[in-house]
Formats: C-alpha cells, sequence, structure tokens
C-alpha cells in the first residue's frame, strides 16, 4: 500500500510569556493507504497538536512531513489551504457545522473553497452523502433541529465531499453517548474497508478498538505504536455508493 | 462629472458586475445577504448612519439645484446678454425744489443717445414706469404704466395672447394704443373682449391692441433689482406716454403730493456677445460715472451674468460644505459598522476556524467580510436613497397641494432631484464599506485557524 504521510523527527514548540512549551519531541510516523490508526495517550501528550499538524492547520517547527508524496512544512498559508481542501478532511468533537447552512449546504462547504462550480450535479453528490450517512429525509434541516449523533453524520459526510486522502478525527465520538458512538464507529469503519484512510484521536480503549492500528503517545513523544484486530463488523446492508467517496478514474 | 465620481462609479459598476456574474460574487452576495438577514435589526441600526447620511446628501442636494434652478430661471428672464440701467432716487434729496415738491433725477434721454453710440450695444430699450389708475366703465384698476417700445417684446420674450405689442408707428405717431398685462386685463374686461376696447388711462382713451400671456415675476434678489409682478402692467408707446403725461409725473405717496421728473426710469440694454457684456457694463458705467452728466449717484447698473458667476460661486461652496458634511456622517456611518463588524468577527471566530480547516484561503474569509460590510453599506446607500428621492418628491406634491400652501415660506425653493447626487452618494457609502470592513476582515482572516475552531 502507498504511503499517505510520513513524519519525520517531527517538533513542536510554542512559547508561552516567555517559558517554552515543547509539544511535540521528534515524533516519527508513516500511516498508508488504508490504514486506521487510533491515537490515544494521557491528556496533554500532544494527540491534538499531532492531528493539527497533520490536518496542516499547524507547521511543525521542525522536522519534516510529506503528505501524498508533497512537502506540506514549507509551505505558504495559501497551499496549505489548498492541501486542505484537496486532501484532507475533518471531523470534529464539537461537530463544527455551520448553523445557519442546511445539511446539504453543511456538506457543500468544502467545495466552494476548492472553488468547484456549485451546479446539479455538485448538489446530488451532496445529497447522495447525506444518504449515505442516514440523513437523507433531513436535507433541509439546520444544525439545531438535529442530535449530536446527526450532527457528527453530517460532518461525516461533509468530510466525505471532496473525496480526500486522509480523514481526520480529533475525538469525534467525545459528545456522543455509548448507542450514538458504536453508530458512528461503524461508519467510518465502513468506510475504512471501502479504503478510506483514518486517523483518528480518542481517550477510549473501546473506540480505539475499531482501529486497525494503535499509536500511544505520552509527553510529545510516540510510547507505542502496535497493530489491531477490530472486532468484525455486521456490513450488512447496501454497499456504499463507491462513486460518491473515491476519483473517477 | 469630475474624475473622483467617475471613478466612484465605475468601480461601483466593475464591482456590481463581479458579484452579479461570477461564481464567487454571486455566492459571497447571497452569504453576506443572508447573515444580515439573519441579525435584521442589528444590520438595520449598523446601516442608520449610511442611511441617514446619503438622504441627507441627496435632499440637501436636491435644495441646492432647486434654489439654484430658481436663480438662474430669474437670470434667464433678466437675460444674460442684458444689462439694465434703473434711475435710483438720490437719498439725500438736497436738491430737490422743496417749493414744487419736484424731484429730478436718473437716466436722460441725452444718456440715451450716448449709449447708442457704443458699438457693441445691439439694442436699447428705454422704458418710463409709473403708477396709474387705469380705468374701463366703471371698474378701476391700480396698474404700472410702461411706456417703451416694440422692441421691449423682444428683450423680455413676450408671449401674446391675442393682438400685437406696440410697432414702430405707434411710437412715432403717438398713437392712444396699450397692451394689457394679463392680471390688467381681468380685473378691467371680467365679462367682455378686451382687445379692441378701450381704457381711460389720465385724461385720455386708448385702445387695447394686444394682450399679454401670463408672465413669471423676476424675484427681488439683487441689489437694487425691485420684485416685479408683469401682470399688472400695461403698455403703452414711449413718446405717447412723452406727449400725453408730459415729462413730469406726479404721483399721490402717503397722503403728500409729490412729484418727480424722470426721462426714464429703465433702459435695458442688449450686448451682442456675452463675452463683451462685462466690459460694455464698464464702459456704460464710466459714461455714467461723468460728474458732469450725474452729480449723484441716481442710477443703478445690473448686470444679470454677475448674478450668474455669483450662483456658482455660491453652488460650488454648497458642494464643499456638502462634500464635508456628507463625509462627516459616513465616516461616523462607517465607524457604527466597522464597529458592528469587529463584534460579529469575533462573534463567528469559530465560523472562520471551520472554514480555514475545510480550506478557505485567508483571501476567501477577506472577501466574505468584506463584502459583507460592503452589502451592508451598499443597502444602506439605497435605503438612504430611496429616503432621500422619495422625500424630494413628496416634498414637491404636497407643495403643489394649495391646501398645504401655509406649510411653506414664500419662495423657498422646491427639491429638485440632482441625478448624480444619487450615483455619488450611493458609490461613495460601498467606498465607506470597503474602508470600514477591510479591517476587521482582515482581522477574521489572520485569525489563528486552531485557535479559532476552539473558540466557543
Ligand atoms: N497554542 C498553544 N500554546 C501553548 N501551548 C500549547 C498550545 N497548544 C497546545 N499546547 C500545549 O501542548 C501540549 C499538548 O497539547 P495537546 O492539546 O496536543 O494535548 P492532547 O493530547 O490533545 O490533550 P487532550 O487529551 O486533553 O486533548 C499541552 O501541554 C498544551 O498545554
Ligand atoms: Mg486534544
Amino acid at each position: 500500500m502507498p504511503e499517505v504521510l510520513r513524519i519525520e523527527n517531527l517538533h513542536k514548540r510554542y512559547s508561552v510569556e516567555s517559558t517554552a512549551v515543547h509539544a511535540l519531541k521528534g515524533v516519527n510516523l508513516v500511516v498508508h493507504q488504508g490504514d486506521f490508526v487510533a491515537l490515544m495517550g494521557p491528556s496533554g501528550s500532544g494527540k491534538s497538536t499531532l492531528l493539527n499538524v497533520l490536518g496542516c492547520l499547524d507547521r511543525p517547527t521542525e522536522g519534516s512531513y510529506h503528505l501524498g508524496g508533497e512537502d506540506v512544512s514549507k509551505m505558504t498559508d495559501d497551499q496549505l489551504s489548498s492541501i486542505r481542501s484537496r486532501y484532507l478532511g475533518f471531523i470534529f468533537q464539537q461537530y463544527n457545522l455551520l448553523p445557519q447552512y442546511t445539511v446539504v449546504e453543511n456538506i457543500e462547504i468544502p467545495l466552494i473553497y476548492q472553488g468547484v462550480r456549485l451546479n446539479a450535479d455538485s448538489r446530488d453528490r451532496c445529497i447522495g452523502l447525506a444518504e449515505l450517512v442516514g440523513l437523507g429525509q433531513r436535507l433541509d434541516h439546520r444544525p439545531m433541529q438535529l442530535s449530536g449523533g446527526q450532527q457528527q453524520r453530517v460532518a461525516i459526510a461533509r468530510s466525505l465531499v471532496n473525496r480526500p486522502q486522509l480523514i481526520l478525527a480529533d475525538e469525534p465520538t467525545g459528545n456522543l453517548d455509548t448507542k450514538t458512538s458504536h453508530e458512528i464507529m461503524v461508519m467510518l469503519s465502513r468506510l475504512n474497508a471501502s479504503g478510506k484512510t483514518i486517523v483518528m484521536v480518542t481517550h477510549e480503549n473501546d473506540i480505539a478498538s475499531w482501529s486497525r492500528r494503535i499509536v500511544r503517545m505520552r509527553d510529545g513523544e510516540v510510547e507505542s505504536d502496535l497493530p489491531n484486530t477490530p472486532e468484525p463488523i455486521d456490513f450488512s446492508g447496501p454497499p456504499l455508493p463507491m462513486h460518491l467517496l473515491e476519483e473517477a478514474a | 462629472m469630475d474624475i473622483f465620481s467617475i471613478t466612484l462609479v465605475s468601480s461601483l459598476v466593475i464591482l456590481l458586475v463581479f458579484l452579479a456574474t461570477t461564481d464567487k460574487g454571486r455566492r459571497g452576495l447571497q452569504l453576506a445577504l443572508r447573515s444580515l438577514w439573519l441579525h435584521k435589526l442589528r444590520s438595520f441600526l449598523s446601516m442608520l448612519g449610511i442611511i441617514i447620511g446619503t438622504s441627507a446628501v441627496i435632499i440637501l442636494m436636491a435644495f441646492g439645484e432647486g434654489s439654484e434652478r430658481d436663480v438662474l430661471e430669474d437670470i434667464k428672464r433678466l437675460g444674460t446678454t442684458n444689462i439694465i440701467i434703473r434711475s435710483v432716487k438720490p437719498t439725500d434729496d438736497a436738491n430737490t425744489n422743496r417749493r414744487q415738491m419736484v424731484a429730478t433725477y436718473g437716466l436722460t434721454y441725452q444718456d440715451l443717445e450716448i449709449l447708442k453710440t457704443i458699438p457693441s450695444i445691439t439694442r436699447l430699450v428705454p422704458m418710463r414706469i409709473f403708477p396709474q389708475e387705469t380705468r374701463r366703465g366703471a371698474r378701476a384698476h391700480n396698474s404700472r404704466v410702461v411706456a417703451t417700445v416694440p422692441r421691449y417684446a423682444e428683450v423680455n420674450e413676450l408671449t401674446l395672447l391675442d393682438g400685437r405689442f406696440i410697432v414702430e408707428e405707434d411710437d412715432e405717431r403717438m398713437n392712444n394704443v396699450c397692451v394689457l398685462g394679463l392680471e390688467t386685463a381681468k380685473t378691467l374686461f371680467p365679462f367682455e373682449e378686451a382687445l379692441g376696447s378701450s381704457v381711460k388711462l389720465g385724461e385720455f382713451v386708448y385702445v387695447v391692441v394686444g394682450l399679454l400671456a401670463e408672465r413669471m415675476p423676476t424675484g427681488g434678489t439683487g441689489g437694487s433689482q425691485a420684485a416685479e409682478d408683469f401682470n399688472q402692467d400695461i403698455y403703452i408707446p414711449l413718446q405717447t406716454a412723452r406727449g400725453r403725461f408730459g415729462e413730469r409725473i406726479t404721483m399721490r405717496a402717503a397722503g403728500s403730493r409729490s412729484a418727480e421728473k424722470v426721462d426714464m426710469h429703465q433702459i435695458t440694454v442688449t450686448i451682442e456677445d456675452v463675452d463683451k457684456v462685462r466690459p460694455t457694463g464698464e464702459i456704460v458705467r464710466a459714461i455714467l460715472s461723468d460728474p458732469e452728466r450725474h452729480p449723484r449717484q441716481d442710477w443703478a447698473l445690473t448686470v444679470p451674468l454677475d448674478r450668474l458667476e455669483l450662483v456658482e460661486r455660491t453652488k460650488a461652496n454648497i458642494r464643499q460644505s456638502l462634500g464635508i458634511y456628507a463625509s462627516i456622517s459616513l465616516l461616523v456611518g462607517g465607524i457604527g459598522i466597522m464597529n458592528v463588524m469587529l463584534a460579529t468577527v469575533t462573534e463567528r471566530t469559530r465560523e472562520v476556524g471551520i472554514r480555514r480547516a475545510l480550506g478557505a484561503r485567508r483571501s476567501d474569509i477577506t472577501f466574505q467580510f468584506l463584502i459583507e460590510t460592503m452589502v451592508q453599506t451598499g443597502i444602506g446607500g439605497l435605503l438612504g436613497v430611496g429616503f432621500g428621492v422619495s422625500y424630494v418628491f413628496a416634498h414637491a406634491a404636497l407643495k403643489a397641494l394649495p391646501m398645504a400652501a401655509m406649510l411653506f415660506q414664500d419662495g423657498s425653493p422646491s427639491p429638485i432631484l440632482h441625478l448624480p447626487s444619487i450615483t455619488w452618494s450611493l458609490s461613495t457609502a460601498v467606498g465607506v464599506g470597503v474602508i470600514f470592513g477591510i479591517y476587521p476582515a482582515l482581522r477574521a482572516a489572520y485569525m489563528d485557524p486552531i485557535e479559532a475552531l476552539r473558540h466557543v
């Protein structure tokens, strides 16, 4: 499997009022296509910091970061924006939908910043993704009218709309109950099974157990990096519509 | 239009075309309208400064335009190539023959002959003007008799309702003919046909040969120039007046009897070319200033063209103060909008973070907030224009109603819509949006996306 990302000797330092915080201390990580990585570790160990660097929202202080073969660590702000809009999908703990937009419009946002012309085709695609996450009946609802689990599904659909190489999720089930968490994880697992690469931060062993690989961090360093065998999931139901997930050949 | 407004207006047009035709522009516009609609009251309140500013500019410009038009029409009635010379009763009456109570002053026939020698003068219209009761049977009218020559009609661009004006022959033969102003005719002949009838003026009877259409009065704005209502006039040939009334005119004023000897009350002089009006005016002034001829200042010169220049200077002054006023009000409006936009940006910090994470560039964020401010000031400007224009029309309409006449001061100008002020104030409003929107927009764009995402 080809590499999606490669991080070598990555450092991140913050200086807060003359005291330096060393959030990442020489992290090395390679993620291959089709991986499902769970990033674990105690609070303050640098998980979110690492994920932000992976998501091109932050630049490393030191070290190199290659995403899809491109060296991202030296890119300008505009280039990083372009990388985010083409290669990456984000899922947040707080869902982060825009309250003034409907479900479909929220899913559309990444396309706007790709410079894609919004038309009937793109709209059909967004509706298809809403159906994929089980919200086909709620296309015109606003986030306020949806439950947390439903909002997170919209966020998942939104993270898929630009057919990303890599999906980044920071505690995607952190605000959800066990049952809803389970539904979300089934969805992510199915996406992974259909070829999507996912890096997910979580505190919970239950959630991490869905992944294929668990990376543990401590004090800004990778403590362990072990493969995991997820419990087999029930793939009953219709197959995922692959044309929505992958680039047309 | 000056360079400034051309630049403003053309950038406004380019902006509008961009917003309407490009995908990005349309989306930005839609987004902006949506966020504004989400907070209707707040948007309206923040626009208020702009609304008041633009409508005030439009209303004030309309009043400026209206009064300018009034004055210009006045000047046009007087004629821009004309010079008006009047006899003026001197204030010191030392030379008056007190026993006879006859005041002798003013322009003389000798003056007229000298003026005729000035080559740039193409037309001389002398007139004698005095009040005299006109009678028709039992009906009487306190008319103003104007004794003049046929060319008076050309100079004043008279319109005849019926009949003819005085002709050369009338003057030469001292015919007892007259032409009636509209009010004079109405008073003396309420029921009968006036043309061909006769009226009595002093001791003699005059045949009515013509009737004048209504004439707009001239305003009494310029110095020696008194307001004149021509509709009360009755016109007779100058030579007839000399023959019938003599050179001396007796008047009754406030119970006392006074008489004055004035050869001519007014001479309207027409110059062949506008460029020669002022030099000719100077020559005339020099001639009349000769102490041999006029030891006292018993004449006055009015050059309507001078008033035109005065109007232009006033206009420039009005423009300038309006400009200052508009700048201040738009500045205040702009600060209000900037304040609201800064609050909006803070409030939507998280939205900025989300958009940035999903691929928005800094320029996308800048554009989004900038468009929002511009749409806000643009709508504010449109509302202001709408209000201002409606006010102008409402004012004019109300003024036309007879019952509302008492609401308005006599002679107050009617506002006339000044079209450039619309485009000008509108583009300035949008320009204010750009100037005051750029800082909040950049502030949003340069937020750290991670911190923005963490914002509650
Ligand atoms: N913007 C920042 N400025 C200064 N220090 C920071 C900043 N962001 C993170 N840190 C520090 O970096 C370290 C790692 O933080 P990070 O948020 O990555 O932890 P985490 O593993 O995600 O923790 P949690 O599980 O609580 O989310 C912490 O010590 C934190 O205080
Ligand atoms: Mg974290």
